[in-house]
């Protein structure tokens, strides 16, 4: 149980994420949401690295050869900094359309439709 | 000598090329704009050379396997590692020099075209690098071996294409497209990495051969393939999933349109890849086989019903684009139904796939020159609209011809390329399943109804008054243009040359998996 722990609540973080992303209007709460999304991805991605007892991959501290294998921290990584220029460009993208609509709520902003 | 370290070096510059131009480009930018507009030129062209080059060498000697930091792919497996491949290892084979050609023509095509079309506006440095950048996520997501990298390029490729849509603000509308598909992209991005996540936990490994040759198609294997699919099929564009694409393609400028096209296209590339590589044997594919062809077939029918009562032409033509990546889907469904079934493979399975995957570079063809075309339609007359355009068959005459060019292709008729595609389709289906080749034909003949009414209403009629001052457009837009018209006229009189010469090895390297694992796990 404890075990699992890491993972049933990774997927509890995405799934609140999805549910904020389709239940909210206001564009800043979905993009949280989207934020919320990636956060719980990342979660799931340390947890799966997991290793209990491993030793951190730094030669320099390593008792003996035996070190966790860092792919999964290194996918969270590029994760993360992915993430920041996404969240950066949809908030971007929130500040043009409520300086053009007077808005950021997106049950008023129909203009695309059909 | 360079001959040779360009040719062993060809899939890692396929991408660097491009990179460095595009990010150089803004420096160039500082010294004057022609300079920049040769530099970008000269990066597509290279970068169009490059993937000619790769093409031909695959083609020739079989699949390529660049390894990443090392001389050798067999040094991609450290002594200690247990036998896992820890490097990014490019794995290039027919399927993906066939994107990757078909992707850089149309991205020198839409450079030549934005020389013009973007003159008057500001920021172009930017609106260069973003498109250039665009071009190396298409290329990346078709050319790696590396299934976190797919990922990797999948959002560079999201985030450029997203900022271009948004580029040229227009009121918010565009911004508003933009965030679409914005949102779109990053969802399906992150539910790409969460099954990546699924399977790193289970095989220990990122490299595609390595998890396909491990693959135990456990529950968890499941929740990632259907995760996969569904992300890729929304990105592609494919019904249900379809209500950004009208949005993000009418709003982009038509050059980004074209290429946004070609996107979607490496997204259906990962569906692909993903079914019949990734889980190939493991799959139950009559049952993934067909829902791939009933994805298809809505996304033909729910496409082209939409698209017939729309204004906005590029709206109109964004849904035939949703429509006829329901063809790509039918085809290649079709194929992955019977994968299991080597007679009916040969009899009718094989060609269903082949003319799939001829549509895909015969619809970036035609499609990329469509709204090419409504891009300069809309550079003329400053509108969209159906209802306001007339007349105009007498001013632009060459982007007539090259409407007429692109609507009779999209519509299946001899002797453009869109023919020899869905004929191929129509026959092959027709011997699996007659019903479905007939709701694909009558998704043709309601295609063509749409286009004789667009093309009525923008060429035909007497001149308005208000368009009187239109002239034809510059040289270079119509030299975009024209590359297009002209390899959509020249596949659709040679096909059979084009089908033995890319298409086949294309199908044959996506139906054969274990050379896949071999070229890869045994170069190591």
């Amino acid at each position: 149980m404890f075990y699992n722990l890491p993972f049933i609540v990774a997927g509890l973080i995405i799934m609140v994420g999805i549910v904020t992303m389709v239940f909210k209007r206001n564009l800043v709460k979905m993009i949280m949401g989207l934020s919320l999304v990636e956060a719980g991805v990342n979660l799931l991605l340390v947890a799966i690295g997991y290793r209990a007892g491993g030793i951190a991959p730094i030669f320099t501290n390593a008792p003996d050869a035996q070190m966790v294998m860092p792919t999964v921290q290194a996918m969270t990584l590029t994760n993360i900094v992915i993430g920041i220029a996404t969240t950066a460009m949809l908030l971007s993208f929130v500040m043009i359309i409520y300086r053009k609509y007077g808005t950021a709520d997106a049950g008023k902003m129909r203009k695309l439709r059909g | 000598m360079i001959q040779d370290i360009i040719l062993q070096n060809s899939p890692a510059l396929l991408l660097a090329v491009p990179m460095l131009g595009a990010f150089a480009t803004p420096l160039f930018g500082r010294i004057s704009g022609t300079v920049r507009n040769a530099w970008v030129l000269l990066v597509m062209a290279a970068t169009l050379a490059i993937s000619l080059v790769l093409g031909f060498e695959v083609l020739t000697n079989g699949t390529m396997v660049y390894t990443f930091g090392a001389a050798a792919p067999s040094l991609s497996i450290p002594a200690d590692s247990g036998g896992i491949p820890i490097r990014i290892i490019f794995t290039v084979d027919a399927m993906s020099v066939f994107m990757a050609i078909s992707a850089s023509i149309v991205a020198f095509a839409v450079t030549l075209y934005s020389l013009v079309s973007q003159k008057m506006s500001t920021g172009k440095d930017g609106y260069y690098a973003l498109l250039i950048l665009m071009l190396v996520g298409i290329l990346g997501m078709v050319c790696t071996g590396d299934i976190f990298n797919f990922f990797v390029f999948l959002e560079i490729n999201s985030l450029a294409g997203a900022a271009l849509v948004a580029y040229r603000v227009d009121k918010g509308l565009a911004v508003e497209g933009g965030l679409k598909y914005a949102v779109i992209s990053t969802l399906g991005g992150l539910m790409v990495l969460f099954s990546v996540a699924l399977l790193y936990g289970q095989y220990d490994t990122l490299n595609i051969a390595m998890i396909a040759e491990r693959m135990q198609f456990t529950f968890l294997d499941q929740v990632a393939l259907v995760m996969l699919i569904v992300a890729l099929a929304m990105k592609a564009g494919a019904v249900p999933m379809h209500f950004w694409t009208p949005d993000a393609y009418s709003m982009a400028p038509s050059a980004v349109t074209a290429l946004l096209i070609v996107a979607s296209q490496a997204s259906l590339y990962g569906v692909f890849r993903v079914a019949f590589t990734l889980y190939g044997v493991a799959l139950n594919w009559v049952t993934i086989g067909w829902i791939v062809i009933i994805l298809g077939v809505l996304s033909m029918f729910v496409g082209v019903t939409m698209a017939i009562p729309q204004k906005d032409v590029k709206r109109l033509m964004a849904y035939h684009a949703v429509s006829q990546t329901g063809y790509m889907l039918l085809g290649v469904g079709v194929g992955l139904a019977v994968l299991g079934d080597p007679e009916m493979m040969k009899l009718f399975g094989l060609t269903a796939m082949e003319g799939g995957i001829f549509h895909i570079i015969n619809h970036a063809m035609y499609k990329g020159l469509l709204f090419l075309t409504a891009g300069a339609i809309f550079y003329q007359t400053g509108t969209r609209n159906l209802n306001k355009l007339g007349g105009l068959g007498h001013s632009m005459k060459w982007t007539m011809l090259f409407f007429i060019i692109g609507a009779l292709a999209i519509a299946g008729i001899p002797p453009f390329n869109g023919f020899a595609s869905k004929l191929m389709i129509y026959e092959s289906v027709f011997l699996f399943n007659p019903l479905l080749s007939i709701i694909a034909m009558v998704v043709s003949v309601l295609t063509l109804a749409s286009f004789v009414k667009v093309f009525h209403s923008i060429f035909m009629g007497p001149k308005l008054p208000e368009y009187e001052e239109v002239k034809e457009v510059p040289g270079p837009m119509l030299a975009g243009m024209g590359i297009l018209a002209l390899l959509v006229v020249l596949f659709g009189i040679f096909p059979q040359q084009i089908v033995d010469i890319l298409i086949a090895p294309a199908a044959g390297a996506l139906i054969d998996q274990s050379g896949y694992i071999e070229s890869v796990l045994g170069g190591i």
